[in-house]
């Protein structure tokens, strides 16, 4: 863990920009400047940094697959848990300041709205990947079963955009947007798989 | 006779007092008395009007809160995008037609429409569709004024409002997000509710452009997107008329939206909602809490089916 490491650096830098949302979100409270409805507001934030701390989770593959620089996959396993923390800030501030617990309200929520429906199956579907976001969990599963569980995350980033998609009352333009970049993360996969399984015929 | 004050040059007024007046304005809304009863401090939009009786005695949501975070899509989706965008937009010259089913069709000029009707102050809550509400003290005066001067004929039904359309001034209407211009709709009954108001100033003073300047519909018991912004005409029809949301997403916004919170909207609860300016949400009452007043207009019907 030697600071002159570059590896190291990437990923002291990454912690750093990984925080820094929520650094601004608690000085944005901090100075009243959460607008007139701050409850929304901290709903909007972690709910977008939340989806686009899973499209920057997906981009590491791609970009490392273009640049050659293997130590890339290192900061992975960071983004990913950062975006799980953020989903947890997201889930609990709509258990906690939107809902106030009442569990009531949030299981008809749950089962009554599409888009808190899609949006709480995704966040189900991050826990056992959080949880085995560790060497000794991927030792203990097996490299290859991990990797399988880890293909959820393909699952839980197109359910995220459904849940905006879905939340939006007409403007669908943000939603249209992260929908295009999820094709494109996604897509780069699909045709180099499809290039490789050609080659290898 | 409602009186207009001659403006005093703002460099009069520091921001200062104009802000300590809205403070005491806020108050005293919250025991009831009216900007009628202040003394006169003037801007060049001041409006003086009259305390009415149907003004509820809740808390006024402050001044910043009502002109910085409201839906008004002619100038963006975002609910921050009509302050920053709408104060460029020109209210003088500006008139608002009178047309179809009366017999005394006119074009109104929008400062004699002001002087003509006796303005009131009314303090109205206000439910968004969305699941938020505020209580603002709106002026103007009733609707119901104004179709009796225009003589509705018997054949008239349904008023329809529509909302200006210009897209050089209102960003919003270069993208279709919804069919411009904006098109909302009453049944004649609504309309001739005294409940009912034609709303030219907010907090005591003309209203900003954000919040629907020059006139706008008020509709107190409706979800908010009901009460129309910037009227630029007001027709009479013997047909229901298609309105801008109903038209946009039939299955989730009717033609009457009134607060109802045992219909949800197909995509969220309309159970509760969140005050403004309060940190728990309060369940939502039948009609925005004045059922006693307008429960009886929907007698017989099933609101369900017309949501
Ligand atoms: C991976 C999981 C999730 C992602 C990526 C995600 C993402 C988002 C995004 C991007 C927004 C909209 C932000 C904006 O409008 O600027 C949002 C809003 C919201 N999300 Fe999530 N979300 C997730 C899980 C959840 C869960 C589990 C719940 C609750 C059970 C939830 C409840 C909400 C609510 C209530 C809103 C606000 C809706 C509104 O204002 O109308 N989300 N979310």
């Amino acid at each position: 863990m030697a600071l002159n490491d570059p590896v190291t650096r990437l990923k002291i830098l990454v912690f750093l920009l990984a925080g820094f949302p929520l650094a601004w979100l608690v000085v944005l409270a901090i100075n009243s400047q959460l607008g007139a409805n701050p409850v929304e507001f901290i709903t909007h934030f972690t709910g977008t940094w939340t989806l686009v701390g899973l499209m920057l989770t997906l981009t590491v593959t791609p970009l490392r697959q273009l640049t050659g620089y293997a130590h890339l996959l290192r900061i992975r396993r960071m983004l990913g848990l950062f975006t799980f923390f953020y989903a947890s800030l997201h889930f609990i501030t709509y258990i906690w300041l939107d809902q106030f617990f009442d569990l009531h309200a949030i299981i008809k929520d749950v089962y009554k709205r599409p888009f808190i429906t899609v949006g709480f199956i995704a966040y189900l579907l991050l826990i056992p990947l959080a949880v085995t976001s560790s060497n000794a969990m991927i030792r203990r599963l097996s490299a290859k079963r991990w990797q399988s569980l880890h293909r959820l995350v393909y699952v839980i980033a197109i359910l995220g955009v459904i849940h905006y998609w879905w939340l939006v009352k007409k403007d669908i333009r943000q939603p249209l947007i992260y929908a295009g970049i999820l094709t494109i993360l996604l897509g780069w996969r699909v045709i180099r798989r499809q290039r490789a399984f050609y080659k290898s015929r | 006779m409602p009186i207009r004050y001659p403006p005093i040059p703002s460099s009069e007024i520091t921001e200062q007092n104009l802000y300590l007046q809205r403070r005491k304005f806020i108050r005293n809304s919250a025991l009831g008395i009216s900007s009628a009863m202040l003394p006169e401090i003037g801007t060049a939009a001041r409006l003086h009007a009259a305390y009415s009786r149907y003004s509820t005695t809740e808390v006024a949501t402050g001044y910043k809160e009502v002109t910085s975070y409201n839906n008004y899509y002619e100038f963006g989706t975002d609910k921050s995008d009509p302050a920053d965008y709408a104060p460029s937009l020109k209210t003088r010259p500006w008139t608002i037609s009178i047309s179809g089913e009366v017999n005394r069709p006119r074009v109104w000029d929008i400062d004699a429409l002001i002087n003509t009707f006796p303005l009131e102050e009314r303090i109205y809550r206000m439910r968004c569709v969305e699941g938020w509400s505020m209580v603002i003290p709106w002026l103007g005066f009733p609707l119901a004024s104004l179709i009796h001067q225009a003589e509705p004929t018997g054949k008239a039904k349904y008023v329809e409002f529509t909302t200006l359309y210009d897209p050089a001034q209102m960003p919003g209407q270069r993208r279709a997000v919804l069919d411009w211009p904006y098109v909302e709709g009453l049944r004649m009954d609504e309309a001739m509710h005294s409940l009912t108001l034609l709303a030219v100033g907010l907090y005591g003073e003309t209203l900003p452009n954000q919040n629907g300047a020059p006139v706008r519909l008020v509709v107190p018991w409706k979800y908010g997107f009901k009460s129309a912004k910037a009227i630029v005409r007001i027709r009479f029809t013997d047909q229901q008329p298609l309105t801008a949301w109903a038209r946009s997403v039939p299955s989730e916004y009717g033609f009457y939206s009134n607060v109802n919170p045992a219909v949800d909207h197909p995509r969220w609860s309309q159970a509760k909602e969140r005050r403004i300016g309060e940190f728990f949400k309060r369940n939502t009452l039948p009609f925005n809490g004045y059922a006693e007043q307008v429960a009886g207009l929907y007698r017989g019907m099933d609101l369900r089916k017309y949501f």
